[in-house]
């Protein structure tokens, strides 16, 4: 077994208001240092395999036709042994 | 004329489409559910609002991968006229139909009112029953109707005159970029569009803006 964790990001450049409101709400708790804040998701998924490379190109896939929407964000694997 | 309408689990405009396609053509609309993998011979697809499968992931994406978002794919490309409203416009962005994409909306709030909307493109089958320019009303009713796309992506969308609304000045509700509130495909056959004609087509819902996009789809406009 692999467990796969993905992290989802918004791109560079594309506008992400919810991670504004969460900046002026971190702002307003006096975390004066925050320069940015950016939300994204993670995605914790369990595959049958102990293929690493299958593993990579499974979830891969499922990024790109699923978990991630590529015009505005990217994506990051990473693989642990279950 | 013959019209096939898309329902898929947590729609909730259909009723509303089902109605104005009924009142307007006089036909009902052929409904066809998400588990279908081949469509009826209709002339136009429409693919309401809601929140599809609750707006799990991001809104529409669960929706555009269902068996019958591939049977709308192949009519699409052989050329039938599709139109997606809302949640309809957010499932054909994630079914890669048309491009670009739908983001929370700038204010972070859901925004329920009516807009004016610039008919930027009337050269459209979904338009011809517009002037250039005219400016109309049209309800919206969304989360996240915030259009985006990456420079060189909006520049094409731009020059191939794929923006067919854009709102009225000083009544963008979402942040959208370039103001657009509905495009087209490169063939011009798939429209998208966050506001809600079919809320406005008759007197009782305080105007009849939203009529004529049908009326133009269903081949009902005199030609002049």
């Amino acid at each position: 077994m692999i467990n796969a964790r993905v992290i989802v990001t918004l791109k560079n450049g594309v506008l992400d208001p919810q991670g504004k409101a969460i900046e002026g709400a971190l702002h307003g708790l006096g975390f004066d240092g925050l320069s940015a804040a950016r939300q994204g998701k993670v995605f914790d998924l369990a595959l049958d395999t102990d293929d690493r490379a299958k593993a990579e190109a499974d979830v891969a896939a499922m990024c790109e036709k699923l978990l991630a929407n590529m015009v505005i964000e990217n994506y990051a694997i990473e693989l642990t042994q279950a | 004329m013959k019209t096939a309408l898309i329902q898929l689990p947590g729609l909730n405009r259909d009723r509303d489409m089902f109605a104005a396609i009924r009142t307007i053509s006089g036909h009902d609309p052929i409904t066809v559910w998400q588990t279908e993998t081949e469509l009826p011979d209709a002339d136009l697809i429409i693919i309401p609002g809601g929140f599809s499968y609750g707006d799990y992931l991001r809104c529409g994406a669960i929706a555009a991968r269902m068996p019958v978002m591939r049977a709308v794919a192949e009519k699409a490309r052989a050329g039938v006229c599709v139109i997606g409203v809302c949640n309809g416009f957010q499932i054909l962005l994630e079914a890669g139909l048309l491009p670009g994409a739908l983001m929370r909306n700038a204010s972070l709030k859901f925004v329920c009112r009516q807009v004016r909307l610039e008919v930027a493109n009337n050269r459209t089958a979904f338009t011809s029953g517009y002037e250039a320019g005219e400016v109309i009303n049209c309800p919206v009713a969304h989360h996240d109707g915030n259009f985006f796309a990456e420079a060189d992506e909006l520049a094409r969308i731009e020059d191939n005159n794929q923006v067919v609304f854009r709102y009225a000045e000083g009544t963008n509700p979402n942040g959208s970029i370039h103001d657009i509130a509905g495009l087209v495909n490169e063939q011009g056959n798939v429209l998208g569009m966050m506001p809600h004609p079919e809320n406005l087509i008759e007197p009782a819902h305080g105007g009849t803006d939203g009529r004529r996009l049908f009326e133009s789809a269903l081949g009902m406009m005199a030609t002049a």
